[in-house]
């Protein structure tokens, strides 16, 4: 039997007035993978942060034993040395910095405060060989894609000697492929090195894939540990534990709406990158929406998808834009947001922190942002109608705050995302082109986004659904593109989509890429 | 029971958080009242302080619509105030051109001026720190060239009346006799400028007004913001009566040669004041600047045209520093090379002082009024003690770092649940992982 590496006893962690964790103990065999979930705000984050030294020892109560001594690290750098290195959510990366200089950051490979650059390089390169990173160890971040970069974050913490590594949603951001290949690394790191690892995810058939263990967690409490082999590992039962209740239907039914009227219709569309502008982002892309209809963009990180919306969307991203835009068969020269907006149009941000929410303010102000003329009369603000018109969307859409004056900022992940639809609804557009609307959400709030989805398009609304979650878009589309290297490769009615079938259509497309 | 004191206990921190610089500005100003032995509020230095500070108020005022859209500061304001202050003093002194054909061109020129910088700053995308340290060294040095490098002087009374004189007093002076109220002895006798008194029952009767109309309006329609009354009440017994003691003050100050009374440039104040007030909080645009300071990204996705208010806040910020330009000019009554030097870091200062995030997205023309008086008070205050220049400069700049210092400082605390106990606070700030 493998000696157990990591015991974290008792562990609880107050917030002033909130109760994070709650007498949390979890154990980790040398050499397993460990899996934590629980929906968003279940304590994943924060015991972890308790276990890497980032909330000090004594800010928690409770012990955590580390090869059988107990433990009092007072910061990361502490936990580091014993062999914990932690990966987050957002990648602690520099943007301007090489690979090499990356990878050594804050472990730079120096003798007496000077940089030993040959070792650096060759150190490198040896790392980025286990990781299977292929590329100059002098090529800068910012050129290199986000599977690589997670890829790096790895390396990164083995040459920072790594016994236990910790990830926390490493995927939430990767196509599937990158996933794969992921999952494939700790897994042979595992068997290899004996590296234990800690893998935080939402992604429940990742879990069943690679962990040994699973702890789950709930309202800052350990549910329950399943075992491989002893107990039943299924997405079903892991849901159960998360929730407390059995999710009959992940995707919520809804009947047709389609009534064959076409709402948007994109015909020829071009777009290039906006800095090297002989890069073809989106190419001759033919697109059709039917009033009612909710059309989902399958494809992999890359492909294109993101950039063909917002391009649709007043030309927000890329250069050199081409092709016609008809809506309700009338052509549409969109040459801003404010245009695209006027006409109907609304794009919800993938990334909801950075381009879509302002934490500073308050839900009642993102939600009126994008439609103030909603809440006023010739530029002047009827603050008073403001509040009124928000609060009807906040108990519409369910998000959870004390009232419309909160910061968003302070809200959890899943009541963020509803702010952020609330407010692209209230801005009543006809077509509604969602970005990822469910990454980093938890099941719970997943659920009722699909939800207000449905009841969109029951309005009659349209809805584009970009997605990297496969389930999702087979589950709640009535019509699915697949998309690969800015081209639209296949065009599938729900009856007829598989993961199996659009998978062979990627890889299909991809391969004569490569080839070439 | 435990819950009422628990939330009276963090309406009352909230509250001390939001009046902290108000309270401090209180507390300056009664230290150095009793320290001068009153000479501080005596009517002629309260006239002096309002004169004094009348350029910091007007470019604060710009400067928070800069800093709102994401901390950008406007380095040039100084140089503007004195490239205006040059302009004014050619055309009038030396040109002998209409004194108020020539304040519209100051104004224009000051729009001239923000559309150079704007166009630098919202549509080339050049950092705003560098476009106006280059508009710093640009309009010190034109103000240098339209002088000749001499010092014009001095300006005709139709020019320097409408910043440096005193509103006419329509009413005429009136004797208040009240030797006692109510019981309590007052021993008020007293002549006072008759607009002065009517004025301030004017100004506060409106305040009054205006509040009470929107709370009822609220409380009608059911609204949950209004807040409760007896706060309301605490607050406009308190405005008013500062108001109206302000204005009585002003009213009793007798000066030999000129009609003394309202400051003409108290009106200009308050109706920038007010203005501005308004603009912040009630309009689309205002709002809109909040949001790019938020987050511009964001900003611009949801149909924001973030040059165009980029633009904005410098063409209004360069016309604000055109308007001090001629206030100052009439003050110092003369048009000289150096007008104008280092008031960007004063107008900045009570921009920070009065809370604006050096982020960008938060402060209020109400708390950049505060730091603007803060900082005029201390100024004031300490030259009134005789304190050394040297001494003074030292003295403000740790009231600088101290006052960002503790905003950043509590808000790291208000950053958590609103429903914390405030009782409950430990010794190190943590910022909770969401």
């Amino acid at each position: 039997m493998a000696n157990t590496l990591l015991e974290m006893r008792g562990i609880t962690k107050t917030f002033p007035g909130v109760l994070a964790l709650s007498n949390v103990n979890m154990a980790v065999e040398e050499g397993e993978i460990h899996a934590l979930c629980g929906e968003n705000g279940a304590g994943k984050s924060t015991l972890m942060n308790v276990l890497s030294g980032i909330y000090p020892h004594g800010a928690y109560e409770g012990d955590v034993l580390y090869d059988g001594k107990p433990c009092e690290f007072r910061s990361m750098k502490d936990s580091e040395r014993h062999g914990i290195v932690i990966i987050h959510q957002e990648l602690a990366l520099v943007p301007y910095l090489t690979i090499a200089e990356n990878m050594f950051l804050g472990n730079e490979r120096q003798r007496r405060g000077r940089i030993d650059w040959n070792i650096t390089y060759e150190k490198a390169r040896e790392y980025m060989a286990v990781v299977g990173l292929n590329e100059d160890p002098r090529t800068l971040v910012k050129d290199i894609g986000m599977g690589k970069q997670q890829l790096l974050e790895i390396a990164k913490a083995l040459a920072k000697n790594v016994r236990l590594l910790i990830l926390d949603e490493p995927t939430s951001s990767l196509n599937e492929s990158d996933s794969q290949r992921l999952l494939d690394l700790l897994l042979q790191f595992k068997r290899e090195k004996g590296i234990t690892s800690i893998l935080i995810s939402h992604k429940l058939n990742e879990l069943a894939y690679v962990a040994d263990k699973i702890t789950v967690l709930r309202d800052g409490m350990a549910i329950e540990t399943l075992t491989k082999g002893v107990d039943e590992i299924t997405e079903e039962r892991i849901i159960r534990g998360m929730v407390g209740r059995e999710i009959v239907d992940r995707y919520p039914k809804r009947e047709s709406f389609l009534t064959g009227e076409v709402a948007l219709e994109v015909a020829n569309w071009t777009v290039y990158h906006p800095l090297y502008t002989e890069r073809k982002l989106v190419d001759n892309v033919h697109l059709t929406l039917r009033r009612g209809e909710v059309v989902g963009i399958a494809g992999l990180i890359g492909a294109g998808r993101t950039e063909l919306a917002m391009s649709i969307f007043g030309k927000a991203y890329g250069a050199k834009i081409s092709g016609i835009l008809k809506k309700d068969g009338r052509q549409l020269w969109l040459n801003s947001i404010p245009d695209a907006i006027q006409n109907g149009l609304a794009y919800i941000t993938e990334d909801r922190k950075g381009d879509g929410l302002i934490l500073t303010n308050s839900v009642k102000h993102n939600v009126t942002l994008a439609h103030p003329k909603a809440i006023s009369r010739h530029g002047i603000l009827d603050k008073d109608r403001e509040v009124h018109s928000v609060e009807a969307y906040r108990q519409k859409l369910g998000i959870k705050c004390p009232t419309v004056e909160q910061l968003v900022g302070n809200l959890s992940g899943g009541n963020q995302q509803k702010v952020l639809v609330g407010k692209w609804m209230f801005a009543e557009p006809e077509i509604m082109m969602l970005d990822e609307p469910t990454r980093g959400v938890d099941v719970g709030a997943k659920y009722e986004i699909y939800q207000i989805i449905n009841q969109l398009v029951a309005q009659g609304k349209s809805i584009l659904l970009i997605s990297s979650e496969m389930p999702e878009l087979l589950g709640m589309c009535d019509r699915i593109y697949v998309m690969c290297e800015g081209r639209m490769v296949a065009e599938l009615p729900r009856k007829e989509a598989t993961q199996e079938i659009i998978m062979n259509h990627i890889m299909q497309a991809s391969k004569g890429e490569i080839g070439a | 029971m435990s819950v009422n004191l628990e939330k009276l206990g963090s309406q009352l921190s909230r509250n001390l958080k939001q009046y902290t610089m108000l309270i401090a500005l209180v507390a300056v100003v009664l230290f150095f009242n009793t320290q001068s032995s009153g000479r501080l509020l005596s009517p002629m230095n309260v006239s002096n302080l309002i004169f004094q500070n009348a350029y910091v108020i007007i470019l604060a005022i710009g400067m928070l619509l800069c800093i709102l859209t994401g901390g950008n500061i406007d380095l040039s304001v100084g140089s503007v105030v004195g490239v205006i202050g040059a302009v004014a003093g050619r055309l009038i002194i030396t040109e002998k051109m209409d004194v108020h054909l020539v304040m519209a061109i100051c104004v224009a020129a000051g729009i001239a001026i923000g559309m150079w910088q704007g166009f630098w700053i919202a549509y080339v995308r050049i950092p705003p720190f560098i476009v106006t340290l280059a508009g710093m060294l640009v309009f010190r040095g034109l103000t240098l060239i339209i002088l000749g490098g001499q010092t014009i002087a001095p300006f005709p009374d139709a020019f320097k009346q409408y910043t440096t004189g005193f509103l006419p007093d329509i009413i005429g002076r009136t004797h208040i006799y009240i030797p006692e109220l109510w019981g309590i002895r007052l021993n008020i006798d007293m002549t006072v400028n008759g607009l002065s008194l009517v004025a301030g029952g004017l100004v506060s009767a409106a305040y009054v007004a205006v509040q009470l109309y929107s709370y009822l309006n609220r409380r009608r329609k059911g609204y949950a913001t209004a807040g409760n009354l007896r706060g309301l009440i605490v607050r406009l017994v308190a405005v008013s009566a500062v108001l109206v003691t302000l204005f009585i003050t002003m009213g009793t100050y007798v000066n030999e040669r000129m009609p003394a009374g309202v400051p003409t440039v108290l009106v200009l104040l308050g109706i920038l004041l007010l203005l501005y007030s308004f603009f912040t909080t009630n309009t689309v645009m205002g709002r809109h600047l909040y949001a790019i300071g938020g987050n511009q990204k964001a900003a611009r996705l949801s149909g924001i045209k973030t040059n165009a208010m980029m633009f904005f806040a410098y063409v209004n910020m360069a016309v604000l520093a055109s308007v001090a330009g001629l206030v100052m000019a009439a003050r110092l009554n003369s048009a000289a090379a150096d007008t104008g030097d280092g008031f960007e870091l004063d107008a900045i200062a009570a921009c920070f002082i009065g809370g604006a995030s050096a982020y960008g997205g938060i402060g209020t023309v109400g708390g950049t009024l505060i730091g603007a008086l803060l900082m005029g008070v201390l100024n004031n205050g300490m030259s009134l003690l005789g304190i050394p220049t040297s001494v003074q400069k030292v003295v403000k700049g740790l009231v600088l770092l101290t006052a960002v210092a503790f905003d950043v400082i509590s808000k790291k605390q208000t950053a958590l649940p609103p429903f914390r106990l405030p009782f409950k606070r430990k010794a190190k700030p943590e910022v909770m992982a969401l």
